[in-house]
C-alpha cells in the first residue's frame, strides 16, 4: 500500500451549484438524470404515503420508519451510481432499497409480512435487502453499517472491481463508536466508500443539538479524519447528486472515502409509534416549505420540460404502485417450512447430528 | 508428519488455504508486520503481502465490520480478535449481523467468514483476558464454533472453517499455543461438527474442549492406573455442529457422563450436552451426568487462585473417581 500523504484540515464546504433563471437543461446533469431523479423521488413519496396507509389499515404489522420528506437524498445518490456499487441503508431503509430499482410488490409484501416478500417475511421493514440490485441491507443496530460498507468496499479495492459502496446513516449515528471506528478505518485503508449522513435535526426524538459536541453532526467530525467538511441542501437532489458524483468519481478514482452531510427534515415522526409532539411549533410548516417534491417539480419547469411529460412520470408511478399493491395484498403467508430454512449455507438449520 | 506447535500450525493452516484460494484475506491487530501478539501468524505477512495480509487500527467493530462486508460481497475473510474477552466490544457485529443476515434476507447473503480468537485461561492475565467464552457463541443461532485441542486439529480445522460457506467462531486456547503434536505433510483439512474418541474405556465418557481435552486424557490415564477405571475420553473439538452421534455412541458403551468445561458454571456446553443425553439417552444412564467447570465466578490471575479455579487432572480424577466408585 503507498504511504498515503498527509493530508491538510480541511474545513471549506463543497460548494454547490444552483440553478438560475438562465440555467439550461443541457448542464452538468441534463434532462434524462433529472427525469430520473424525478422518477426515484415520487416512487419514494408515494411509496411511504401507501405504507404509511396500509399501516393504519393495520395491513402492516411492526414499525416503520419513514423517509417523507427525505427523498432527495437517496435519489440524488441513486442517480449517481452503477448498477453493481453498494447500497448499505438503515431501518429508515425503505428510500434507499427502492431507488435501486427493487420492486415496489416485494418491498410492501415484506412490509406485509408476505411469502411473496422481498425477505418471505424473514426481515421486515427494517432489514430489505436486494443483492442483485446491489442494495445491501437495511440495519438496524446504530452504526453497525459503517464498517460493513467499509467492508464491501475493501473487495472492491481487492480485487480492483471499481465500485464504490454508498453507506447512509443519521444524525445521530455519528455519536456512536462504530462511526468513529468506520472513517478512521476506511480512511487510513483508503477504501471506495461514500458516508452520507442524513441530518434530519433528530435522533429518534431528541434533538441531536442537545446531545452532540458539535454543530454539524457529521462535517464538523471529518476534519478529525484528514476529510473534508461537506454540508450539502439534502432536500435538492440535483445538490445531492453533485456532491456524490464527485465522491463517487474520487473513490473509483482511489481516492478513498468521502463524508458528507445532507440537511433535511422528516415529515413524520420517527416511527409508526411517534406523532413527534416534541417538535416546536412552526418547524414543521417550515420544512414543508422546504418540500423536495414540488420544488424539484418546479425545477423542472424552469428547465422547461412540459407538464405533461412531469405528469405522466407520476401517473406512471402511481400506476405500478396501485398494481405493486394489489399483489403484494393478494400473496399469500410464509409458509411454514421457511422458518427453518436459511440459517446456514445448505439453506437448513440443523446445529447437530 | 511434521511436528509442530500449536501456534505454528495457526499459521500453517492460514498460509495453506491462502495459497489455494485468492479471495483468502486476512486481518487483525498487530498480525501482520509483527506476527500477531501470540506469535500466531509469523511469516504470512512476508509470503502473502501487505493487500492479502493486514494490520489494523484498535477498532474491532471496523475489524470484524469489514470482514463482515468482505465476506458478503465476495472474499473469504479471516479477522482476528486479539482476546476472546474483547469480543465484547463488537459483540453486536458478529451476534447480530454476521450471524443473521442469511436469516433475515432468506438466504440472499452468504458469510463465509472466519474469526480467530485466543481463548481461554493458565496464562495468570487476570479476568479479562482469560475467559473461554465459546458458549456465548454457541448460544447464538447462525454462528458455528469450534475449538481445536491439537496442532493437527488446529491446522485441519482451521481450513475446514476457512472452507466453509458459514461465519465460524474458531477459538485458539493460548495455554496450549506452545504445546507439540504431529500434523499432516501436505494439504490437511479435518471435517467440521466430529468429535473424536482421543481415548477408548468402558466405565465413563469423558467429554471435554481444547485445553480441557489433554486434562481429560491425563485424569483417564491416571484413573486406569490408580484405580483401575476405564475411562473414555471425547474431544468434542466443535459445539456447533454438535456431533451427538458419538456422545450417544460412548454414553451407550459406558453409561456414565462427566463434560469437563473452562467456562463458568452457567450456560456452558456442557449444560446443552447434559440436557440432550438426559433427554435423548436417559435409559442408558447409570449415574446421575457430572459437569466439571470453572465455580461461577471471574477468573483470578494468582496462579494459586487461577490453578484451582480452573478444571485440573486433579479435580477431573477426583471428581470421576468419588463418582464411579
Ligand atoms: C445501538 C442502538 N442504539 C439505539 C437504537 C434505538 N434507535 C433506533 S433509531 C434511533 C435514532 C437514530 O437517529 P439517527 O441516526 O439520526 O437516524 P434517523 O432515525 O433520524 O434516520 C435510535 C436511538 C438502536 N437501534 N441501536
Ligand atoms: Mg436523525
Amino acid at each position: 500500500m503507498a504511504k498515503r500523504p498527509v493530508k491538510k484540515r480541511a474545513s471549506k464546504s463543497a460548494k454547490v451549484p444552483t440553478p438560475s433563471a438562465t440555467a439550461t437543461l443541457n448542464d452538468d446533469i441534463g434532462e434524462e438524470k433529472r427525469l430520473e431523479m424525478w422518477r426515484l423521488q415520487l416512487e419514494v413519496r408515494h411509496m411511504e404515503q401507501r405504507l404509511h396507509d396500509l399501516f393504519f389499515q393495520n395491513l402492516i404489522k411492526g414499525t416503520s420508519h419513514l423517509a417523507i420528506g427525505q427523498e432527495a437524498i437517496a435519489s440524488g445518490c441513486a442517480a449517481v451510481m452503477r448498477p453493481d456499487d453498494y447500497t448499505f441503508c438503515t431501518y429508515r431503509g425503505h428510500a434507499h432499497t427502492k431507488v435501486r430499482g427493487v420492486s415496489m410488490e416485494k418491498i410492501i409484501g415484506e412490509m406485509m409480512g408476505k411469502g411473496n416478500g422481498l425477505l418471505g417475511g424473514k426481515g421486515g421493514s427494517m432489514h430489505l435487502t436486494d443483492v442483485d440490485k446491489g442494495a445491501m441491507g437495511s440495519y438496524a443496530i446504530i452504526g453497525a453499517h459503517l464498517p460493513i460498507a467499509a467492508g464491501a468496499a475493501w473487495k472492491a479495492q481487492y480485487l480492483k472491481t471499481g465500485q464504490v459502496a454508498f453507506c447512509f446513516f443519521g444524525d445521530g449515528t455519528t455519536n456512536i463508536g462504530a462511526f468513529h471506528e468506520a472513517l478512521n478505518f476506511a480512511v487510513i485503508w483508503e477504501l471506495p466508500v461514500v458516508f452520507v449522513c442524513e441530518n434530519n435535526l433528530y435522533m429518534e426524538y431528541t434533538p441531536i443539538s442537545e446531545v452532540t459536541a458539535v454543530e454539524h453532526p457529521a462535517a464538523d467530525r471529518a476534519g478529525a479524519y484528514g476529510l473534508d467538511s461537506i454540508i450539502v441542501d439534502g432536500n435538492d437532489a440535483d445538490a445531492v447528486y453533485r456532491v456524490a458524483r464527485a465522491a463517487a468519481e474520487k473513490a473509483r478514482n482511489g481516492g478513498g472515502p468521502s463524508l458528507i452531510e445532507a440537511k433535511t427534515y422528516r415529515h413524520s415522526g420517527h416511527s409508526r409509534a411517534d406523532p413527534a409532539t416534541y417538535r416546536p411549533d412552526g418547524e414543521l410548516e417550515e420544512w414543508l416549505k422546504k418540500d423536495p417534491i414540488p420544488a424539484y417539480r418546479q425545477r423542472l419547469k424552469e428547465f422547461g420540460i412540459s407538464k405533461k411529460v412531469i405528469d405522466d412520470i407520476e401517473d406512471a408511478v402511481l400506476a405500478e404502485l396501485d398494481a405493486a399493491t394489489e399483489a403484494a395484498k393478494n400473496g399469500a403467508p410464509p409458509s411454514e417450512d421457511s422458518l427453518m430454512t436459511e440459517v446456514w449455507a445448505d439453506g437448513g438449520s440443523s446445529w447437530r447430528n | 508428519m511434521a511436528e509442530l506447535t500449536y501456534r505454528e500450525a495457526v499459521a500453517a493452516g492460514i498460509a495453506q488455504e491462502m495459497e489455494r484460494d485468492e479471495t483468502v484475506v486476512f486481518l487483525g491487530e498487530d498480525i501482520a508486520k509483527a506476527g500477531g501478539v501470540f506469535k500466531a501468524t509469523v511469516g504470512l505477512y512476508d509470503k502473502f503481502g501487505p493487500d492479502r495480509v493486514r494490520d489494523t487500527p484498535i477498532s474491532e467493530q471496523a475489524i470484524l465490520g469489514a470482514a463482515m462486508g468482505a465476506a458478503m460481497t465476495g472474499l473469504r475473510p479471516i479477522a482476528e480478535i486479539m482476546f476472546s474477552d474483547f469480543l465484547a466490544v463488537c459483540w453486536d457485529i458478529v451476534s447480530n449481523q454476521i450471524a443473521k443476515s442469511r436469516y433475515m434476507t432468506d438466504g440472499q447473503v452468504s458469510m463465509p467468514l472466519v474469526i480467530r480468537t485466543a481463548n481461554g485461561g493458565g496464562a495468570r492475565f487476570g479476568a479479562q483476558h482469560s475467559q473461554s467464552v465459546e458458549n456465548w457463541s454457541m448460544m447464538i443461532p447462525g454462528l458455528k464454533v469450534v475449538a481445536p485441542s491439537s496442532p493437527a486439529d488446529v491446522k485441519g480445522l482451521l481450513a475446514a472453517a476457512i472452507r466453509d460457506p458459514d461465519p465460524v467462531m474458531f477459538f485458539e486456547q493460548k495455554s496450549l499455543y506452545a504445546t507439540k503434536g504431529e500434523v499432516p505433510d501436505g494439504e490437511h483439512v479435518e471435517e467440521m461438527g466430529k468429535a473424536r474418541v482421543v481415548r477408548d474405556g468402558d466405565d465413563v465418557t469423558i467429554v471435554a474442549l481444547a485445553a480441557m481435552v489433554p486434562r481429560a486424557v491425563e485424569a483417564a490415564d491416571r484413573l486406569q492406573a490408580e484405580e483401575g477405571i476405564s475411562a473414555s475420553v471425547v474431544d468434542l473439538r466443535s459445539l456447533v455442529p454438535l456431533d451427538t452421534t458419538t456422545i450417544f455412541n460412548e454414553v451407550g458403551k459406558t453409561g456414565r457422563l462427566v463434560t469437563v468445561e473452562e467456562n463458568p458454571r452457567l450456560c456452558g456446553w456442557g449444560a446443552e450436552v447434559s440436557s440432550i443425553v438426559a433427554e435423548e439417552r436417559f435409559w442408558d444412564l447409570d449415574m446421575p451426568i457430572l459437569r466439571i467447570t470453572t465455580p461461577h465466578i471471574p477468573l483470578p490471575s494468582s496462579e494459586e487462585l487461577e490453578d484451582i479455579a480452573l478444571p485440573s487432572v486433579a479435580r477431573i480424577f477426583e471428581t470421576v473417581r468419588n463418582e464411579v466408585d
